[in-house]
């Protein structure tokens, strides 16, 4: 009984006095919508979170919430990180939009940034994004030099623009090896269900795929590609620990410099509202080694990502085809961002229906 | 030695009250000892746990908001589970209430007039009710299991929101994105006091309904027929019940309340249809209901104790940095041994030496 009495006084003691200690200059929150142990999307946005935190130590306090809901939680989550006395919040999913805008208005003196998203209806809200589909285009040239079955699977979780994106910009990267490359399409209608992933992978390889991408977060697809002897791409994170004879790359998303960059303009006193859209160039799209095919495919990715990297090539640049067989862009057309961040049909060579 | 339960003659009125308190201390033991051994300071977790989330006006408001649904969609599932009907599909009454609901505020987004509301709601609970009348249609026709269909019909229902808002629905000036228009303002809820926090009417209305149903279970002949078919369907019958009637009241107020539940959600938390608009309200509120003892006013308690063990949760996660998983595992452990003590009401515990242990294993082994 002694021994209860005093661990509580001495918690209390904790309790009370812990807050004074370590008078950090700037308190950063992120809220992730999946656990941070996907090694998918949410990890890679709590690397950023590390990433900052080895920058700035003790200068940098942090904290998160994982797996929370799209709906009526998040505006709940947003509002206790903003009580609680964060400088700046990272909301990293699109279904954070609106709760995000709304208690922005309410804390004024706090930065909002959100990942995905299009609003900024308040001085102090940011959006941020990264160009994946520009690592996309690399995954698919190196899909149609690699593989002999000349189709590839496709994994997608939903059709949003950006998931639509990735798929033309791997078909366009495809297409510019192999004119008559395929690709077919699985929608999991999830972003992290490693079940559903895996029967879609499994599916796909019954088609006659020999190569797997996906744009779901699990590493699932990675591990069936694994048993069942072909090739596939990770997503998000680098899942070479998954497939070490099966990853022939992966799109990394580092956003770990933007978060410090954003970090330090909140310690300067500089940030301001912005709408930041990275690709390669910019350092937010990394892709992971090259592995697990011939020198000469590694070659041509090398040079397809370095013209990419220089920002002397778009992805999206002309002549390009709709699968309905009308033309989008004409020679030496390149896209114009207001119709990818929309984006709502396939190019030609898809061999899917959208969902509308 | 070995432990037997013993069935009591009769409830142990002793026990009724003493089981939550048990409970409580069990889990706050269980949960110290969990706490230790991540390294994390067991009064420190157990403080931002169960009483951080009560300290603060705007957080009392989250707990109504998290309550509301809960409660709401708990009250009528008890009406079900007292009957004998095991909807389990109260998440798509949830969802489909909501759709029907919104349909006003996304057809006809200049209809604006104080009316709008009142027909949301009104819209919502017929859309619940009316897909809580599939699964008793099936039953009273087909003798189908209304487990099996009322959950089956959960997916149809999630399936279908996701379609809507993805394609005859999807917000024109949206990007692309599956969600609806955002609601006018005639077509959002209001905040109960807007002052201090989001708190809307949907808590309101789940305190009427508590309360009306408890009053209806306890006070009239409808709540007498509820608890007589419910127990012995037999004895419902020579009293002139009818079975196949209580199996479409119990289906309809239940659905009508998910669905009531559904569009208050939207309409006061959310302000828009979205592939999901549930994190599982109508399952969670399952557990809700047998937490309250499927009693209308213990489920009050009940849906407000869930929802702080997700406000805590949130809280602890923030303050002392343990993870999703942990605050999952704590929240099991209560509703563990709520329920587990809840036997000791209707059950004793009895000790039997080990002695006659062996004879019993003998037994069995040969």
């Amino acid at each position: 009984m002694k021994k209860t009495i005093l661990s509580l006084a001495a918690a209390a003691a904790v309790m009370s006095f812990g807050t004074v200690a370590a008078e950090a200059k700037v308190k950063a929150c992120w809220i992730y919508v999946g656990p941070i142990g996907d090694f998918g999307y949410s990890y890679q946005h709590h690397q950023g979170l590390l990433e900052a935190k080895a920058k700035f130590g003790d200068e940098l306090e942090t904290a998160y919430l994982e797996s929370v809901p799209e709906g009526a939680d998040a505006e709940r989550a947003i509002e206790r990180f903003a009580r609680s006395g964060c400088n700046i919040i990272f909301a990293t999913s699109f279904g954070y939009m609106d709760p995000l805008n709304k208690v922005a208005g309410k804390f004024p003196d706090v930065k909002f940034e959100h990942a995905t998203g299009y609003k900024r209806e308040h001085p102090n809200v940011a959006t941020y994004n990264s160009k994946f589909h520009e690592g996309r285009y690399v995954q698919g040239v190196i899909a149609a030099k690699e593989s002999k079955a000349g189709v590839a699977g496709y994994i997608a979780s939903f059709p949003i623009p950006e998931v639509v994106m990735g798929i033309n910009a791997f078909m366009l990267g495809a297409q510019s090896v192999n004119p008559d490359f395929k690709v077919k399409v699985v929608w999991a209608n999830t972003w992290f269900d490693a079940g559903k992933e895996a029967d879609a992978a499994k599916a796909l390889i019954d088609q006659g795929v020999d190569i797997i991408t996906q744009h779901t977060d699990s590493t699932a697809p990675m591990q069936v590609a694994t048993e069942r002897g072909i090739k596939a791409f990770g997503q998000a994170s680098d899942m070479i620990k998954f497939g070490p004879t099966t990853q022939l790359t992966s799109i990394v998303d580092d956003w770990g410099p933007y978060y410090i960059e954003r970090i330090q303009e909140v310690i300067d006193g500089t940030w301001k509202q912005s709408d930041v859209w990275g690709g390669m160039k910019e350092g937010h799209v990394v892709m992971a080694p090259y592995a697990n095919m011939s020198d000469e495919t590694k070659k041509l990715a090398e040079e397809t990502e370095a013209k990419i990297k220089s920002g002397a090539f778009n992805p999206f640049t002309g002549p390009v085809t709709k699968q309905d067989g009308t033309e989008w862009l004409k020679a030496g057309e390149v896209a114009q961002d207001s119709v990818l961040l929309g984006l709502n049909f396939y190019v030609k060579g898809v061999d899917d229906k959208l969902p509308q | 030695m070995r432990i037997e339960l013993v069935k009591r003659p009769e409830r142990s009125a002793l026990f009724a009250a003493l089981s939550p308190f048990i409970a409580l201390g069990l889990t706050l033991i269980a949960g110290a000892i969990m706490f230790s051994l991540l390294g994390k300071n067991p009064v420190e977790a157990l403080y931002y746990y169960f009483i951080d989330p009560l300290r603060e006006v705007w957080s009392l408001h989250e707990l109504a908001v998290k309550a509301a649904p809960l409660i709401l969609i708990a009250v009528g599932l008890s009406i079900c589970y007292l009957s004998n009907n095991w909807n389990i599909g109260a998440e798509g009454q949830f969802i489909v209430g909501a759709i029907v609901g919104s349909i006003l505020p996304v057809m006809f987004p200049d209809f604006q007039s104080w009316i709008v509301l009142p027909l949301m709601l009104l819209m919502g609970i017929v859309g619940g009710a009316a897909y809580g009348a599939i699964p008793a249609y099936l039953k009273v026709r087909f003798n189908t299991n209304e487990i099996l269909t009322s959950l089956m019909l959960v997916y149809v229902a999630q399936l279908f929101l996701d379609w809507m808002v993805r394609g005859p629905w999807r917000n024109p000036a949206g990007m692309n994105f599956p969600e609806t228009r955002t609601f006018s303002a005639a077509a959002t809820l209001p905040e109960i006091w807007s002052a201090s926090g989001r708190a809307n009417w949907g808590f309101v209305f789940a305190i009427v309904a508590a309360i009306a149903m408890w009053f209806m279970l306890s006070r009239t002949l409808k709540g007498f027929e509820v608890l007589v078919l419910g127990q012995s369907p037999r004895a419902g019958r020579f009293a002139g019940f009818s079975q196949s009637r209580m199996v479409f009241f119990a289906f309809l107020v239940s659905g009508g309340l998910a669905g009531l539940a559904g569009i208050s959600e939207v309409s006061g938390a959310i302000g828009q249809l979205r592939p999901t608009i549930s994190p599982g309200y109508g399952f969670a509120a399952i557990i809700v209901a047998f937490l309250g003892r499927l009693n209308p006013l213990g489920i009050i308690a009940a849906g407000l104790v869930l929802a702080l063990s997700y406000l805590g949760g949130e809280a602890a996660q923030i303050s002392i940095g343990v993870s999703d998983k942990v605050v999952r595992a704590f929240q099991g452990m209560l509703l563990f041994f709520v329920l587990a003590c809840d036997t000791l009401i209707l059950y004793r515990i009895r000790f039997v030496g080990s002695s006659a242990a062996k004879t019993v294993e003998g037994t069995q082994n040969a």
